[in-house]
């Protein structure tokens, strides 16, 4: 109930004129720069900070928190448009989002998206007003060997990402476990496989692998096919907007996509991408429509963006109960608090109330802002695709060059990035998928790290693993996920028989 | 609104009166600053806010900073010493980690190659233990680390790095084999202050900064930091007056490139000297909570040169450098 009356004071800080221009500006800064990829809401932050610093704490932080929802918003509009994603959180977005506007779907998976975002940022931003000193005790008590059988539900579950073909998801997944190993290893501080060039040092960026495989790679795949079949895309095929079975199909894959982002964006090391791809791969196996999938299902659109949204408002559970900045975006968050004498932590709330429910608040209003600021654009957007093949894809190309320097200057990124728009070439080519190339690079480092950290604790006791109750459960799961898809197969084919 | 609009006149009103003392024969640098980082970091942050000082107090007639990102700062030294030999109003920002990552990374460029103009800012490592933690003080976790190194674990930032190297000197203070210490590194963001918080580990070690809020909410027990045993006060106890021999500080300092002239050299000496001492660079070390520990010259040439020979003898001696 407390909670109720703080939000209330809050809301009057929020929707003071000014915090309100504040929270537009950061919405709005953020959608650009989530279109871009490469340029994320911490570089914007990061850039920023010596701007706001002369600003009212209450009106820049507002500002921030702005610009990282507007971001994930941004993210997505690329993501299914031109199969671009901003960033790696939305690339599950891009696997079904992007089949939908090619089908002439744009508008629907653009709506769905802009939807589920506001519909999973709400809910979420209800959660860490209420939930958010239970959830603090849970995220702390996770540890290494908790995350190392997260890790291993998220790789189970990436098989929906395969295709048709398990081998040659699997070989995709291997390339990018491969390219995860690259770079200074974080427990024992040597280098692998970087072959004395510095800048591989710092391990691949995940940006640059996304952009590289999904953009180049399809810009060089289309060219490569105008001279067989010139394809022609319809912006608008249907209606524009959802119709009424879009809504039902959305509704219950946005409240999945929650229940998902939330919680691990609330982990220390949750992040996005995980649920996002537990999210997709969750809709793939509860859609009524599974031919749909892998031609542009609008589940898969759905679920992952609410996730994505989610994750967001989970992250800042840790940020403002402990001080824990557990991604780029709230380090950067963190540091604009530091430059006004606030330390975000338990005494935060005590000491600043009017700031941290007024953050809050403005939340809430920032989602608002962002649905009433992206639905209208929707039938905008959908007529980049109405652009003529070679200008759209010059222009992604542009683009993901642009992106590629603006995040990392240096040649030897530019040429990874030409490398991996080979590779996502002849993937594409020789239809290999391209998804868990990249979920290969994320969740690789992660899960060995963890498993490495779980074992030095334990002076290399394996036993740890089964040990935590978190870890034996998450283990279990994975275990029940894998054996699962089996065991529906056969009572499938045992209920087919009965028919 | 009101507010805003008061420090937005504020801010000009002090611009203004700057600018009308300041004589324009001192104004006539133009600097150029890069941080071996991206932007948002320690580094980059130094680098802005020289910027904001040198420009505000009239040092500088502008200030560029630039970012070269990558391991530690290996690309972003490589690039100081090949491309801007010569250029006297070039300067890089730099510190203690940089040492360590040069040495670990197996750079061909090395700190040697560059001038040292100053160091300007240090933060003291603090270690802390959970809350419920039977270890009291740095003689109970010296004596836990005496009886097995391994059994006591310690989070802290990336391997090789400062929080590494302090753990590594604090179980050779203890009388402990530092070779056998079990340091998890974590890829900062926090992860390393959750598993302490969460009990994980024995204990941590990082920026006092990063621990603050913590021990001040009671959730973590701080043991001490690593001042020097003069420094230490009441609620800021010092590792070195209770028995450890440690004292350690991540520093960040400014370098230049090779091949300067002692015009050049001195010339940039006296703007840091200069900056140092203004008014806008001392409200800055406060609101930032950076401690003020300026040297230049000779002198900043002379820590530079020993911080090495000891970080190179710490990585060494746990298997990070070999010799």
């Amino acid at each position: 109930m407390e909670a109720f009356f703080s939000l209330a004071s809050g809301l009057s800080v929020a929707i003071q004129p000014m915090n309100l221009l504040f929270a537009l500006i950061g919405v709005l800064l953020g959608t650009a720069v989530g279109v871009l990829p490469g340029i994320g809401p911490a570089l914007t932050v990061a850039l920023l900070l010596p701007i706001t610093f002369k600003l009212d704490p209450a009106g820049s932080i507002i500002m921030f928190a702005g610009i990282y929802y507007g971001g994930m918003y941004g993210g997505s509009t690329t993501a299914i448009l031109i199969n671009t994603p901003g960033e790696s959180a939305s690339m599950a977005t891009a696997l079904e989002g992007n089949l939908m506007a090619k089908a002439g779907r744009g508008g629907p998976a653009l709506a769905t998206a802009a939807i589920g975002s506001f519909v999973a940022g709400t809910i979420a931003t209800l959660g860490l007003t209420f939930l958010a000193p239970y959830l603090v005790d849970i995220a702390v008590s996770f540890g290494p060997e908790d995350y190392f059988a997260l890790m291993c539900v998220a790789f189970v579950t990436v098989s929906a990402t395969f295709g048709d073909s398990p081998v040659r998801g699997l070989t995709s997944l291997f390339i990018g476990l491969m390219l995860g190993l690259v770079g200074i290893d974080i427990l024992s501080g040597q280098s692998r496989l970087s072959f004395g060039v510095p800048e591989l040092y710092d391990n691949i960026e995940v940006t640059t692998l996304a952009v590289g495989l999904f953009a180049v790679g399809e810009a060089l795949y289309v060219a490569s096919r105008r001279h067989i079949v010139e394809e022609k895309l319809e912006p608008v095929r249907g209606s524009l907007w959802m119709t009424k079975e879009d809504w039902k199909r959305s509704w219950k894959p946005w409240l999945r996509g929650t229940l998902y982002g939330f919680p691990i964006g609330a982990l220390p090391a949750g992040g996005a991408e995980i649920p996002t791809f537990l999210s997709y791969s969750t809709e793939k196996r509860l859609t009524k429509y599974p031919d749909q999938f892998g031609k542009g299902a609008i589940e898969g659109v759905a679920g992952p963006e609410a996730a994505n949204n989610a994750s967001a408002a989970g992250t800042l559970v840790p940020l403002l109960t402990l001080g824990l900045p557990t991604s780029a975006t709230a380090a950067m968050m963190l540091a604009g608090f530091q430059q006004y004498g606030l330390n975000p932590g338990p005494l935060l709330f005590a000491e600043r109330p009017d700031l941290v429910w007024g953050l809050i608040a403005s939340l809430f209003i920032a989602n608002a802002m962002l649905l009433v600021l992206n639905l209208p654009l929707v039938g905008l957007w959908v007529r980049l695709l109405a652009i003529p093949q070679p200008w759209l894809y010059a222009g992604i190309l542009v683009f993901a060059t642009i992106g590629t320097i603006a995040a990392n200057p240096s040649p030897v990124e530019l040429i990874m990035l030409a490398v991996f728009g080979v590779l996502g070439f002849l993937m594409r080519r020789f239809d290999f998928p391209i998804a868990p190339v990249v979920v290969g690079l994320i969740l690789g480092p992660v899960a060995e790290s963890q498993l490495r950290r779980a074992l030095s604790i334990s002076l290399g006791d394996p036993m740890v693993l089964l040990q935590s109750p978190i870890s034996a459960t998450l283990l279990a799961i994975a275990l029940i996920a894998l054996i699962l898809p089996f065991v529906m197969k056969g009572l499938g084919r045992f209920k087919a028989v009965e028919d | 609104m009101s507010q805003l609009r008061k420090s937005l006149w504020r801010g000009a009103l002090a611009a203004a009166a700057v600018a009308g003392f300041v004589t324009s024969a001192a104004a006539q640098m133009e600097l150029k600053i890069m941080a071996p980082a991206a932007p948002g970091g320690g580094w980059d942050q130094t680098a802005r806010s020289m910027q904001q000082a040198l420009t505000q107090s009239g040092i500088a007639k502008s200030v560029q900073v630039t970012n070269v990102p990558g391991a530690g700062g290996s690309i972003g030294i490589a690039q100081l010493v090949n491309n801007s030999k010569g250029d006297g109003n070039q300067l890089m920002v730099m510190g203690y980690v940089m040492v360590g990552a040069l040495l670990t990374n197996k750079s061909p460029i090395t700190l040697e190659q560059t001038t040292p103009i100053a160091r300007l800012t240090a933060e003291y490592e603090a270690i802390v233990v959970p809350a419920d933690s039977p270890i009291k003080d740095a003689k109970q976790l010296a004596a836990a680390l005496k009886a097995d190194p391994a059994k006591v674990t310690w989070a802290g930032g990336s391997a090789g790095g400062v929080d590494h190297i302090a753990a590594a000197l604090f179980a050779k203070a203890a009388g402990a084999d530092a070779t056998k210490i079990n340091y998890i590194p974590f890829s900062g963001g926090g992860e390393a202050l959750a598993a302490i918080l969460g009990g994980k580990v024995t204990a941590g070690i990082s920026g006092y900064g990063e621990f603050e809020s913590q021990i001040k909410a009671g959730k973590l027990r701080l043991i001490g930091l690593t001042t020097p045993a003069d420094k230490a006060t009441a609620d800021k106890p010092s590792i070195k007056a209770q028995g450890v021999d440690l004292e350690i500080a991540n520093w960040r300092a400014v370098v230049a490139p090779p091949g300067l002239s002692a015009d050049q050299t001195k010339a940039l000496t006296d703007a840091m000297d200069k900056m140092a001492k203004s008014k806008e660079w001392q409200e800055i070390l406060k609101t930032k909570g950076w401690e003020d520990s300026y040297v230049s010259g000779d002198a900043f040439a002379k820590i530079l040169a020993d911080e090495q020979a000891r970080t190179k003898e710490v990585l060494t001696s746990v298997g990070l450098v070999k010799s």
